[in-house]
């Protein structure tokens, strides 16, 4: 058994909050550069180094990459060893985004109701996603979403029939109607499987991992290449203004299902995909 | 190929018109905008996102007059993040138009000339920009610390209790955007994805 002050929480989610709004991961920040290097139109290779200009001058000046500094996803990956000591975990959790996008110079952007709308004012509550693991070691991640992208995701509840080329069509499907909205280069982040719910969780997951890095299951994995090579073509291009790079990845996450079902979820992320990690 | 008042515009390969734009917007100016141009804003323009917008309905509905004068005015969708000591203002993108777009065309029948935002429009507002000889501009989404250079005063105008999303009125110089909408109808969403798209 291991006990961990929810004090060191609140210190890492604050600290993880600035960071992941100023700093992309390399992965991200490479990804754009190499866009930049490949884009066939003009002006979508003139944004491409704008992209890369704002987020040199985000990390020099601490200008947030964005305004939409996101409402506040934290995935908790908690050993069941563990015992937290010192006040409640989601708590923790909140005054660390409390603190951190009060003192990180960051914008709230949370409302209290969905309906009422008044604005929270620090940014709380995070969404907060829970998952007990094995052994003594608390895995957090920091992911602020901008609502640009996320109002232009989508799930499907597609019929086993529908196949692979039901859930291909599902996702360009999703990425053409969320063109120039979504703040394109996107990172497309799909679930595939599971239920209703679970697969929108494996879409979120989907966009914690790094562009570069392909799926381990085969068949996923040259899905995930044939779905890029097929959104580059849509012509959407860099800002929506035309051209090859309209995303970065695609990256898909699967789960068993029902045999009625076949759940699809595609959660589509700017080119500020953004997650700051730490295991304590 | 046209020129603004200092003469700055020039013609640039593959990529439309670069142009000098000085506020206020007059539908003159505005007509010599077409999709595709490369415009750098110099001037005043008031940021308004949806609950200024809101706001601004529910004054007109009350016969009340809106916080500020939308002849030749330039609106610019955007709420920023706060701004560090010594600084106007913080990072200061675009935010995404079509939220506007139930707003828009009201605002546009009472003079408004130019939106800065990202993102598709509705056709009753593609119809009002033209109806009006108005233009809709988009700035680089996501690119807000780049953006914010170009801001060099920045005030809230009007509902202060918004926080982020009261109107603040910015003066900016040399503010890079790109005509999305013209006043003759033109569409560079739709024009330059047809260009580069391989399937449908």
């Amino acid at each position: 058994m291991r006990t961990i002050d929810v004090k060191e929480i609140t210190r890492n989610i604050r600290e993880m909050c600035i960071e992941a709004n100023h700093f992309l991961s390399d992965d991200m920040a490479d990804a754009i550069k190499r866009a930049e290097e490949t884009e066939r139109a003009p002006l979508g290779e003139q944004i491409l180094a704008q992209l890369r200009e704002n987020l040199r001058i985000a990390g020099e000046d601490m200008i947030p990459i964005c305004q939409d500094t996101g409402m506040t996803v934290v995935f908790l990956e908690v050993g069941q060893d563990v015992h937290f000591a010192g006040g409640s975990l989601e708590e923790a959790v909140n005054e660390g985004v409390r603190q951190g996008y009060s003192e990180g110079f960051l914008r709230k952007s949370v409302v209290g109701d969905p309906l009422l709308r008044k604005n929270t004012g620090d940014n709380t509550p995070a969404v907060i996603h829970y998952e007990i693991t094995e052994g003594e070691q608390v895995r957090i991640t920091v992911a602020p979403k901008g609502f640009g992208s996320e109002n232009m995701s989508r799930i499907f509840m597609l019929k086993p029939a529908d196949g692979m080329d039901g859930v291909k069509n599902a996702v360009l499907t999703a990425v053409k109607d969320a063109g120039p909205n979504a703040c394109p280069p996107m990172v497309v982040g799909v679930g595939i499987g599971g239920t209703f719910e679970k697969c929108a969780l494996l879409a979120k997951k989907a966009l914690t991992r790094p562009v570069n890095v392909r799926s381990g299951i085969p068949y996923v994995r040259e899905m995930e290449e044939e779905l890029l090579e097929k959104i580059n073509k849509l012509g959407i291009g860099p800002g929506g203004l035309g051209g090859t790079t309209t995303a970065l990845a695609v990256n898909i996450n699967t789960y068993p299902t029902h045999i009625a079902g076949l759940p699809v979820a595609v959660n589509i992320c700017c080119h500020v995909n953004r997650h700051a990690a730490r295991t304590l | 190929m046209t020129e603004d008042e200092a003469g700055h515009s020039r013609q640039k390969e593959d990529i439309g018109m670069e142009q000098y734009l000085h506020t206020p917007l007059t539908e003159e100016k505005a007509r010599k905008l077409k999709a595709g141009d490369y415009v750098y804003i110099t001037g005043t323009v008031y940021t308004a996102r949806d609950a200024a917008h809101k706001r601004m309905q529910e004054a007109l509905d009350a016969g009340e007059p809106l916080p500020i004068d939308m002849k030749d005015t330039v609106i610019y969708y955007m709420g920023p993040s706060p701004a560090r000591e010594g600084r106007p203002i913080g990072s200061a993108g675009p935010t995404t138009a079509s939220r506007m777009d139930k707003y828009a065309p009201r605002l546009l029948d009472l003079g408004l000339k130019g939106m800065i935002g990202k993102g598709r429009r509705s056709g009753e507002v593609l119809d009002a920009i033209v109806r009006n000889g108005a233009v809709y501009f988009a700035a680089v989404g996501g690119a807000g610390a780049l953006l914010s250079k170009a801001i060099t005063a920045a005030e809230v105008v009007a509902y202060e209790d918004l926080g982020t999303e009261a109107i603040y009125k910015l003066e900016v110089t040399d503010f890079p955007v790109i005509v999305v909408a013209d006043a003759e109808g033109g569409n560079l969403y739709e024009t330059a994805v047809k260009e580069y798209a391989e399937i449908q």
